[in-house]
């Protein structure tokens, strides 16, 4: 006989790492262990109310809450930083010894010498926040602050020289009016996977209007096998040469909108170009070849740059311009290079041409928008240091502070940066090795630890960056607290998750609160900390805030708690970007200086002039294709012939749930790699291979596959780096071989702009 | 209960996020190797390179998930030696563990990979259409999990009726060799049974070992 498989209780849960979506999992519990886990299963109606169903990752949570990596106890390192040796300690000792450097940091250098390390690999809770961290430092005074994301810091600056602000695009759902869809780099697919997210929204527009689809990658995604008529391949960092031909094509044959030219933006040609610019730059300038370089951007000229054959650009171009509405959408790959304010700005530039921004069914050329419900964060205090770094550039602010300024660092609200880095919190943050760029240079900056004196790192796994923490303390998963979460990525709902404990905390782990309360109460300012409320406390107290946003949530706590989420249709037309300014742009006008869109932006021409940069980069106030370091053809190309991407997987969420067996099962680390350039080396599918460039090498399986262009390699991002004894990382983990060199204007991460050989590894042959 | 069950896959809404394959491991407990449910990804197509560093290809690319069909004329049944493979009154197709033997016919014959050996126990395991939630009138595993809904099940002459029966494109076998309870709606790429030049392009995840 089988024996009772009936759970003791199903409890409701979400899945919190950075996707951007949030999805819950019903998690069925016996024995005070997870046995099995569900997804939304609420009935569904029309569009708003859909399940919200989690995709594969959310599916195979167990294997990673029962992972042989999970962390149990606090811990002190006992070998070199990366080694991950380590030994036990108590919560006490690790409050105590904290708390004392903390001291110690602050007294000698201030508050300034303190910064918490980019990490999204818990996003979701809400009183399990990251922002905790800053509540604790600015009740001690402060610490650094960072601007950017490692997803976005180029495209939301770029946008913001162009419109005014970032942010700027259509729901996805408004494809229903649209004849035409273009989408740059934009994989929904495996980027936001979520069944109540933005690929539901395209399965359902494109279901019921079938507009033609068109996606422009160097892949041929998940987003293209799912949805698209066509693929044009095209080589990484170029998207901005075939956006000039596209130009090119559209002006000499009369296609652009010359009304909303005029009337919207300035720069265009020498008729709107902003007071004090010498002649010649102007966008049409650029454009036809009157410009500074001379060069017309015919679609033969893109073509020897994108690897896209001149007649199907020029068919693109009139397909473009001759569809309306069109809506053209970039995702946030073609953005993540060293040009990569260029080329956002530049893919802009084809709706803005045509009319097709403002309006039903098109787009501004940005990412499509999605909806949310502006639910509360914990109450954090004021954070007195006001400096802020690029986040991409905390190395430089551990190695070389005094050469860290606001020209050539983006450093903001201080000209230079006064202190080193010196003391660093992580909270699930896999950025302190894994995610950030050239490892063994980061790897290099960590061992001396005069330098950065200690790290904190608060995790649920022994990642890749826990083996260089200092004090290593273990937090309760999310399963193991109580907390809320907000929905993601979703354009017709909105989602408060009411999230219970559904088991106890393993080992010795603590949320993160308590871990920061009892380093509070170290520091004697316990009650400043807490405000005389407990971890569940808060949780219920947030609720009660929401409440204030949706005041027909039950009154009493544990009847939502019982019910486990609530969900609001967005109930509305489809949403579009920028419209109050296309209907009335005098009465509307954005936030850019003219209070137009800036095609020539005047703050970037000025900070051409101050900005100081290395040589080979330059910041250009039009958006023109700008080849840079780590485009083929430049000097490293005879050694290192092959362009690196590393496109979003969906084993991992960035490098979350790296570890898990399951997912590694049905999606294992491979490198894209086109027959082409398999062939010439000898490598077939399956073989082991070493990817190598001068920043370092990694060995991973070839996955051989006329899925990517040839000359371009990908290894998905996010595989947890494993290195032998020599520093060759055996786990195919891109950022081994990633530049920590920013990008001109954001000071962003260019982690697609790489160039390596690669070789077949034969003595590991499969 | 269903007359013939059979599963259903819109391949026009599937983007191989092998979430069915997850959630199915996860609900039946299923070591590492065993795939009751697998994604193959079928690919194909050339490049041309063009003398002014273009290029031209014509590529290809489609997921199908697949289970177990609980075929009509199941060959798992009919090369079962020990009788343990057998069709069951509601239609499905499933093991008796204690008649299994651990053979592998099952395996060999089966043209979908369907039967799933089990090391560690020395038989044959496979989808069992999760039936004991379609007792309790709900819905497969694999079926609620999928996040664009392309992934659905349902009688066979009733998903038949509503979207033909078009189950003849690379690289599935011609439903002549078994009948299999599944219906499609071919991707837009599909390509003809006698396609040469599509590979399934991730043998090393759908594989048993």
């Amino acid at each position: 006989m089988k024996t009772n498989n009936l759970p003791d209780k199903i409890v409701w849960s979400t899945c919190n790492v950075n996707c951007g979506s949030r999805c819950p999992v019903r998690l069925h519990v016996k024995n005070g262990i997870v046995v099995r886990v569900g997804t939304d299963n609420t009935k569904q109606g029309s569009s708003g109310t859909q399940q919200i169903r989690a995709c594969l990752r959310g599916r195979g949570i167990r294997k990673w809450i029962y992972s042989p990596e999970r962390l149990l106890y606090p811990m002190k390192r006992v070998g070199k930083r990366g080694e991950g040796r380590f030994a036990r300690i108590t919560w006490d000792q690790a409050f105590e010894e904290i708390a004392s450097k903390l001291e110690s940091i602050i007294a000698q250098y201030g508050n300034e010498a303190i910064y918490r390390n980019y990490g999204t690999g818990n996003l979701g809770g809400v009183v399990s926040h990251h922002n905790q961290i800053e509540k604790l430092m600015n009740v001690l005074g402060g610490m650094l602050n960072y601007h950017n994301s490692y997803s976005t810091a180029q495209i939301f600056q770029a946008m913001t020289y162009l419109y005014g602000k970032k942010d700027t695009g259509n729901y996805i759902s408004d494809m229903v009016n649209s004849k035409l869809v273009v989408l740059f780099g934009n994989n929904t697919a495996e980027t936001r996977m979520s069944g109540g997210g933005t690929v539901r929204d395209l399965v359902l527009a494109k279901k019921n209007k079938n507009a033609r689809v068109i996606v422009i990658d160097p892949l041929y995604t998940d987003t293209v096998t799912g949805f698209a008529d066509e693929w044009i391949p095209i080589r990484p960092g170029t998207d901005a040469a075939l956006a000039a031909a596209i130009a090119h094509v559209l002006i000499i044959n009369d296609m652009v909108d010359n009304d909303f030219l005029t009337r919207y933006t300035i720069g265009y040609d020498k008729s709107s170009m902003p007071e004090d610019i010498p002649e010649g730059n102007s966008y049409k300038e650029y454009i036809l070849g009157s410009g500074a370089d001379g060069i017309p951007k015919t679609p033969e000229w893109a073509s020897v740059i994108t690897g896209i054959p001149a007649k199907r650009i020029l068919e693109l171009a009139y397909e473009i311009g001759g569809t309306k509405p069109v809506y053209i959408a970039q995702g946030w790959g073609p953005q993540r290079h060293a040009n990569g304010e260029q080329t956002a700005r530049a893919i802009c530039m084809l709706p803005i041409l045509t009319g097709n921004v403002g309006i039903k069914g098109g787009n501004s050329g940005d990412r499509e928008a999605s909806f949310g419900i502006d639910w509360p964060t914990i109450p954090v205090g004021e954070n007195r240091v006001k400096t802020s770094i690029p986040c991409f550039l905390w190395t430089k602010a551990i190695e070389n502070h005094k050469e860290f300024t606001a020209l050539n660092s983006g450093l903001r609200e201080k000209k230079r940066l006064q202190v080193p880095i010196k003391f660093l919190w992580c909270f699930a943050s896999n950025a302190l090795i894994n995610q950030h760029s050239d490892i063994n240079h980061t790897h290099e900056i960590l061992q001396n630890e005069s330098k950065c004196e200690m790290i904190v790192l608060i995790d649920n796994i022994m990642s890749s960056s826990a083996k260089y923490a200092d004090i290593l303390l273990p937090g309760t998963s999310s399963f193991e607290e109580r907390d809320l979460s907000y929905q993601g990525y979703a354009v017709e709902m909105g989602a408060l998750f009411i999230r219970e404990k559904a088991i106890e905390p393993m080992g010795e782990c603590l949320t993160l609160f308590d871990i920061c309360a009892g380093i509070a109460r170290q520091m004697g300012k316990e009650k400043q900390f807490t405000h005389g409320m407990n971890h569940d406390q808060w949780v219920e107290y947030m609720y009660h805030q929401c409440r204030k946003i949706k005041p027909r949530l039950p009154k009493d706590f544990s009847k939502a708690l019982e019910q486990g989420f609530y969900k609001w249709p967005r109930d509305g037309k489809p949403f579009t970007g920028l419209a109050s300014f296309r209907k009335n742009p005098e009465k509307y006008p954005l936030a850019t200086p003219s209070g137009k869109i800036e095609i020539f932006s005047s703050l970037l021409w000025k900070m051409s002039q101050t900005w100081e940069l290395p040589e080979g980069d330059s910041i250009q106030a039009l958006p023109e294709y700008l080849p840079t370091w780590g485009t083929p053809g430049k000097k490293d190309a005879a050694l290192y012939p092959l362009q690196l991407v590393g496109h979003h997987y969906k084993q991992r969420t960035h490098s979350t749930y790296g570890n898990n067996e399951w997912l590694k099962e049905a999606s294992p680390q491979s490198l894209w790699i086109n027959p082409m350039d398999a062939e010439s080396r000898g490598i077939v599918h399956g073989d082991l291979v070493k990817v190598f460039n001068d920043i370092g090498t990694t060995l991973v399986r070839a996955k051989v596959t006329p899925r990517i262009m040839p000359g371009v390699l990908s290894l998905p991002q996010g595989a947890w780096y494993n290195p032998d004894q020599k520093g060759i990382d055996q786990g195919g983990c891109i950022n081994i071989l990633t530049s920590q060199r920013p990008s001109p204007i954001a000071k962003g991460n260019p982690q697609h702009t790489n160039l390596v050989q690669v070789v077949k590894e034969k003595q590991n042959n499969v | 209960m269903f007359k013939t069950p059979a599963f259903f896959i819109d391949m026009q809404i599937c983007t191989g996020c092998k979430t069915c394959m997850v959630a199915c491991k996860d609900k039946n407990d299923l070591a590492q190797g065993i795939r009751w449910r697998r994604v193959y990804e079928f690919c194909g197509g050339d490049w041309v390179k063009g003398d002014d560093e273009t290029f031209t290809q014509n590529v290809f690319a489609y997921y199908i998930s697949m289970g177990c069909n609980h075929c009509k004329d199941p060959a798992c049944v009919e090369a079962c030696p020990s009788c343990a493979m057998h069709k069951d009154a509601s239609g499905m197709v499933l093991i008796d563990p204690k008649k299994c033997v651990g053979c592998r016919y099952c395996e060999w014959v089966c043209p979908y990979s369907a039967p799933q050996f089990d090391v560690s126990n020395g038989i044959m395991t496979k989808c069992d259409f999760c039936q004991e939630l379609i007792h309790e009138g709900k819905k497969p595993c694999c079926v609620e999990a999928c996040p664009t809904h392309a992934l659905s099940f349902g009688d066979y002459d009733e998903l038949e009726a509503l979207h033909g029966r078009k189950t003849i494109i690379a690289p599935l076998p011609s439903p002549e060799m078994t009948a299999p309870n599944l219906i499609i709606v071919p991707p837009k790429k599909a390509q003809s049974p006698d396609n040469t030049q599509g590979l399934i392009q991730n043998p090393e995840e759908v594989k048993n070992e």
